[in-house]
């Protein structure tokens, strides 16, 4: 311990103390200021970009939700609406088929009558005829067969050959 | 650079280490032979080897880089005026004694390493246990161990000059930065931070990482074999010590002063406080002047253990002078080198560590 205070460099601990305190004051002006200055504005920038990525991720989250409700509600308006059409299109062809019927039903009787009434009018009309064909062939052959007198005898005789009196 | 080629020059220049300091050793060691006859070999081997420790670890008024080859450096004296001579007329160039030196009518001589004022004839007066009682001047010489602290601070300087320069134009760390920027990370996020507060730790961070470099780079330079250890000089751990307990005081708040002197706040009457105190308080005003007492002792202490167990190993080579001596040695040499580096580093974390402590008691608010 003497030895330790009688070898003490006064010189030294002068020198010591004035060349550190110096170097502290240049330091902190030059380096270390601007050293911790700069990583502390990195450290900031890192810590907002992850906080930003952070944010972005729960916002990709909640819009991914909502997407999907998005999603889940349309599917569900599609589905009802793929059933209403359904039903709508079920109704018009139900309607549609039960008008139809009973349009071909009317036109069937209309037809039906008509073609009754045609029938009627082709029947008289061919009666008719027939009549008038029947008075004319009447006519023709009882012009021919009253042609000759002799005719005229072989048919009284033959009908009063028929005329048998008995 | 990168960490890898750091930790290669580390290896390299440790290895120069073990070798420098060995051929330095046995070239001693050689001049012993031819010095000594037959008497007591041993013993003035043990001698001489005690004395090259010593000589190691002292301060010195010129540069040796190896054995016999030095420069001067400037001796500066306050003594009625002021005298400025290089250290290279403290010796004779070819005797290597001390001559006299007469400066403004002032005659001055070196003595055991230190400068004694004497007369024109140069005696020097002994006392029994032949220490000098001649007047010593005030001596502010540029000795080895300041030359090294001023080279060592523009190192610093430049070199986190250079680092911050470099943050201007990218904000990631390029070259050393790459290196240094997690030590100053380290030391801020777990010295400053954890000890003083996220509060207050910002005003203390220039003076702890000034600190924290400048121990581990000095301890570093004195693991060269230039015998530059300038933390195993009491005066400079002392100056160290005195920064932090001066920054303690002068930054202490009033929590800090009140669990000086009160430190039983409010828990009993002040009638039943006084005894007490009578016993508290110089105890706590003791612990105030231990706590940098300490920072220096460890300091200094480790960094003096670690260079005179280092230089008794490659000592015991001579001491022994056989093959496995000579070969054991220099391996262990080689591994407390290693545990010399990681000593370097951890004595100054610990500085800074306890320094950055006592700043937080300081900063501390009430709570």
């Amino acid at each position: 311990m003497e030895k330790l205070i009688s070898d003490f460099s006064s010189g030294l601990f002068i020198w010591q103390t004035l060349v550190f305190v110096v170097l502290i004051f240049l330091l902190r002006k030059f380096a270390w200021k601007p050293i911790l200055n700069s990583v502390e504005s990195r450290e900031e920038g890192i810590k907002k970009a992850l906080e930003q990525a952070e944010e972005a991720k729960k916002e990709m989250a909640s819009l991914k939700s909502s997407n999907e409700a998005l999603l889940n509600q349309a599917r569900e308006e599609r589905d009802i609406m793929l059933k209403e059409a359904r039903d709508v299109k079920d109704k018009l062809i139900a309607d549609a088929k039960t008008t139809a019927n009973v349009e071909a039903e009317k036109i069937i009787a209309a037809a039906k009558e008509s073609i009754h009434h045609e029938k009627m009018a082709a029947i008289t009309e061919l009666k008719n005829e027939v009549a008038t064909l029947s008075i004319q062939i009447a006519e023709k052959i009882l012009k021919e067969e009253l042609a000759s007198a002799d005719k005229q005898k072989a048919i009284i005789d033959n009908v009063v050959n028929e005329i048998n009196l008995n | 650079m990168s960490i890898k080629n750091i930790s290669k020059f580390t290896l390299i220049l440790f290895v120069f280490l073990s070798i420098n300091s060995f051929a330095n050793t046995n070239e001693t060691h050689e001049e012993n032979i031819e010095s000594t006859t037959i008497v007591d070999e041993k013993a003035s081997l043990k001698k001489e080897i005690k004395e090259t420790i010593d000589h190691h670890l002292m301060d010195s008024y010129d540069f040796a880089i190896t054995h016999g080859v030095s420069f001067p450096l400037p001796v500066i004296l306050i003594d009625g005026g002021l005298h400025i001579f290089s250290s290279s007329k403290l010796t004779n160039h070819d005797t290597h004694e001390p001559t006299i030196v007469e400066s403004n009518g002032n005659y001055y001589k070196l003595f055991h390493g230190k400068i004694y004022k004497t007369d024109a004839a140069g005696t020097i007066n002994l006392d029994e246990h032949h220490h000098a009682t001649n007047e010593k001047p005030f001596d502010i010489s540029i000795t080895k161990n300041v030359f090294t602290i001023i080279l060592m601070s523009l190192f610093l300087f430049f070199l986190f000059k250079g680092m911050a320069k470099k943050y201007k134009t990218n904000s990631l760390p390029k070259g050393a930065g790459r290196f240094l920027e997690p030590i100053v990370l380290f030391v801020r996020d777990e010295i400053a931070i954890p000890n003083i507060g996220e509060k207050h730790y910002k005003k203390y961070m220039n003076y702890l990482l000034t600190i924290f470099f400048f121990i581990w780079f000095l301890n570093l330079a004195g693991m060269t074999p230039f015998g530059i250890g300038v933390t195993n000089n009491i005066a400079v751990t002392f100056s160290l010590a005195m920064l932090t307990f001066l920054i303690t005081q002068f930054t202490g708040k009033k929590t800090y002063w009140l669990h000086l002197f009160d430190p039983l706040g409010h828990s009993m009457p002040w009638v039943a406080k006084i005894p007490l105190y009578l016993l508290l308080v110089p105890i706590e005003i003791l612990g105030l002047f231990v706590k940098p007492f300490s920072l220096m002792i460890r300091l200094y202490a480790n960094m003096t253990a670690g260079h005179v167990v280092l230089m008794s190993i490659i000592g015991l080579i001579f001491v022994f002078k056989n093959i496995i001596a000579s070969t054991a040695f220099p391996v262990l040499t080689l591994a407390l080198s290693a545990l010399e580096l990681l000593v370097a580093a951890l004595q100054a974390y610990i500085f800074t560590m306890l320094s950055a402590l006592y700043f937080g008691t300081a900063a501390e608010e009430h709570h």
